[in-house]
């Protein structure tokens, strides 16, 4: 399970807390970087801002980014469950955490991440990418240049292209 | 026609060299065939019963000469030399081999087409008015507007992975002619008191196993927040919308479920925060799309052309296909002409690759090169002097597209159905067929007048059954075809969802079962004037039905009815 980060192969400190097959969560561990779930933030948050080691918070698809949006100075990393390709919630959650609740550190893409979706993950404001297992990261790697431009106004191009042409004609 | 600027062909070319390489990591076995499906089907590659089917979009229908002799080339070299016209206003090609689609975007990126979104879970191709920019009855031209939303919505990278696919049709007239209350989302154009353009927009119609006719969530937005209102619908659609069943996962189940007014409260609460933002559309924008469609130079005509009056009293086979294949024009002197896809022993919207070269000639000889797909699987000269149309009709009628019956029974809307779709329950080409035959005397199918008989293979409703005015669909009955018979459907400004008549029948049985319907109709209708439509409004369903099962079918309510009679 390779971590792209920033378009580059890059090492993991980070341990991610998920339900087990039957639904049982493993204790938050003592130390080290730790990913929980919401439900733990939500119960354990006195807890976890007195533990050590570095805090991330990662939401499912059906979980509003609103519940965390006043407690973002608590995490160093939020990461989004992406359970399937086909499960696109995680990409409103992304867009909404950066643009509506100016969420400014590590933005991770989790579940199963494939190559094909890298350049809207990217688009919508991740900026790194647990790949599932079997990803070709060459190939993974050449995704975010599958288009070298877009229409609408994203979390990376904040501006529609209309308006920057707009902006460069008048320039 | 609109004309691609430098970023619209680099972002079509950039999609033939992504889609090439999924394919090749596909064939290599690097990329499995359930990771394979989602991509594919958005670029509209379908693996069929027989072969792939490949879905070409045509972008509100709209298409240049050229564009239509790529598209017989197309079909010529990596298909058998036929292609289907959809009611979505597309092309679908049922015999590409997987392993030349990429070269088939190629050879359509080199005349500005492409197949993007034409399947999958995300935002489909525009579709809107076949007369748009040429009606009489126009309000505002969507043709424009519709560019923009195609623009807007290509590789959204927020709204490529919908619960559901998203259909958006935008009209612009008096009269919709798009089936505006049957879209996920339907934009009806329109002027406020200032003669400002705006919007009336209506969510959750649908088809479908569940249809539902559209709901208006706003009587009016300024045409500056048409983006920026969009997201919002789209985004509170693609955060709660079902996931969890395919058959609920459309908006109509989202917008029912919220209630249309609870749902719109939720829209407006998501665009408080997106309205002004950078997507809010700009006059320069508008303006800039707006220029980049060719637009016919019309000459100064006489309003009618006396060779052509002359002609229609001169040859009532003429007057008769002119009456039912030529409309009114915007412009003095200049008519539209319905090419029909509708003959008899041919699959509904079915042309060869001959009959698309000798069209594209035509629509270079008579209509400034342009052509538009209608929804009812025909296609159209938007642009034809009246003084042209006995020539054209000459012409037509020698390549087989001059059965004069659209709006009329025969011009029957079908999907491919079981010959070649594998989600169909029942054929749909042999019914289409055999109704066809059984209704091969003009003058009575004139004398029957306005009807729409459309049929679907399956509940997907391809075929659009919901809104004829006879809709035929195909179920499976313990494996074997079957047909439901609804009444009492259309489109239009007053679209209405037909209601089941009763037992499903065997394929043999249709073709009389639809004759029963037009005896009760012929028998009951005040004057010729009164449509078939028009009668089950006025009777409702009942005589129908009694007709067609006899007695013993009917319903208790009915009977009871009758003994107090």
């Amino acid at each position: 399970m390779a971590l792209i980060k920033h378009r580059k192969l890059a090492p993991d400190s980070w341990q991610l807390l998920e339900p087990d097959a039957d639904g049982t969560l493993r204790s938050v561990p003592a130390e080290g970087d730790v990913i929980v779930p919401f439900s733990v933030w939500e119960t354990q948050r006195a807890e976890l801002i007195a533990r050590s080691g570095q805090l991330g918070v990662w939401l499912a698809g059906n979980e509003d980014p609103v519940r965390i949006a006043g407690d973002l100075q608590h995490f160093v990393l939020v990461a989004v469950k992406f359970p399937a390709l086909p499960d696109g919630r995680g990409y409103s959650i992304g867009r909404l955490l950066r643009e509506r609740y100016r969420w400014d550190g590590e933005l991770r893409a989790i579940g199963d991440i494939q190559r094909d979706q890298l350049y809207y993950l990217a688009r919508c404001g991740f900026d790194a990418y647990v790949l599932r297992a079997g990803e070709n990261i060459e190939s993974a790697l050449a995704a975010f240049d599958d288009f070298s431009e877009a229409y609408q106004a994203a979390v990376d191009r904040p501006v529609p292209l209309f308006r920057r042409r707009e902006a460069a004609a008048s320039s | 026609m609109y004309i691609y600027d430098q970023v619209d062909q680099r972002l079509v070319d950039e999609r033939v060299r992504q889609f090439r390489d999924q394919t090749q990591r596909f064939l290599a076995g690097t990329l499995p065939e359930d990771d394979f499906r989602p991509l594919r089907l958005r670029n509209g590659l379908y693996i069929q019963r027989h072969a792939p089917m490949l879905r070409i979009a045509i972008p509100y229908g709209l298409l240049a000469s050229r564009q239509l002799r790529a598209l017989a080339h197309i079909t010529r070299t990596y298909d058998r030399g036929t292609g289907h016209f959809s009611t979505r206003q597309n092309l679908q090609l049922n015999w590409p081999k997987l392993e030349d689609v990429p070269e088939i975007l190629a050879e359509l990126a080199t005349v500005q087409m492409h197949a993007i979104q034409t399947s999958g879970n995300c935002v489909r191709n525009i579709t809107s008015d076949h007369f748009a920019g040429i009606a009489p009855d126009e309000i505002v031209d969507p043709l424009v507007w519709c560019e923009i939303v195609r623009q807007w919505s290509t590789f959204h990278p927020e709204f490529s992975y919908l619960p559901r696919k998203f259909k958006i049709a935008i009209a612009g007239a008096a009269d919709d002619r798009t089936a505006i209350q049957l879209h996920d989302v339907g934009l009806q154009a329109v002027r406020d008191e200032a003669g400002q353009v705006g919007f009336r927009v209506l969510v959750g119609g649908g088809m479908g196993r569940t249809p539902m006719l559209g709901s208006v969530i706003r009587e009016f937005l300024p045409w500056q927040h048409l983006l920026t209102y969009l997201e919002a619908i789209l985004r509170v659609y693609n955060r709660y919308g079902r996931r969890d069943n395919l058959w609920k996962a459309r908006i109509k189940i989202l917008v029912k479920a919220r209630t249309p007014a609870g749902f719109r409260d939720e829209v407006e609460a998501e665009w408080t925060h997106v309205k002004d933002g950078p997507a809010t559309l700009t006059s320069a924008e508008v303006g800039r799309v707006s220029s980049r469609f060719t637009r016919p130079a019309y000459e100064k005509l006489d309003r009618l052309s006396t060779a052509y009056v002359l002609a229609l009293g001169r040859d009532k086979r003429f007057a008769a296909w002119v009456n039912r294949n030529v409309h009114p024009h915007k412009v003095p002197g200049y008519a539209a002409v319905t090419l029909s896809l509708k003959r008899t022993g041919v699959p509904p919207g079915d042309a060869t690759a001959e009959q698309m070269d000798a069209i594209a000639e035509l629509a270079d000889r008579f209509s400034f090169g342009e052509l538009r797909v209608t929804h009812e699987q025909n296609l159209l000269l938007p642009d034809v002097r009246q003084s042209d149309l006995y020539t054209v009709w000459h012409e037509a009628r020698k390549l087989d597209l001059a059965t004069a019956n659209v709006g009329m029974i025969t011009n029957i809307i079908a999907c491919p159905g079981g010959d070649f779709c594998s989600l169909a329950n029942a054929k749909s080409i042999p019914v289409a067929e055999a109704i066809q035959r059984r209704f091969d005397d003009l003058d009575y199918v004139y004398d029957i007048g306005e009807l729409d008989l459309n049929i679907s293979g399956c509940m997907n409703s391809c075929g659009h059954h919901h809104i004829g005015h006879i809709g035929i669909l195909g179920v499976d009955k313990q494996g074997a075809e079957f047909y439901q018979i609804s009444i009492g459907g259309a489109q239009g400004n007053d679209a209405s969802l037909g209601k089941v008549l009763g037992p499903s029948v065997s394929q043999d049985e249709v073709p009389d079962v639809v004759e029963k319907l037009i005896e009760v109709y012929l028998g009951r209708r005040d004057s010729d004037v009164e449509r078939f439509i028009d009668v089950v409004r006025r009777i409702g369903t009942e005589p129908f039905k009694e007709h067609v099962y006899g007695t013993h079918q009917t319903s208790k309510a009915r009977a009871r009815q009758l003994a107090t009679a």
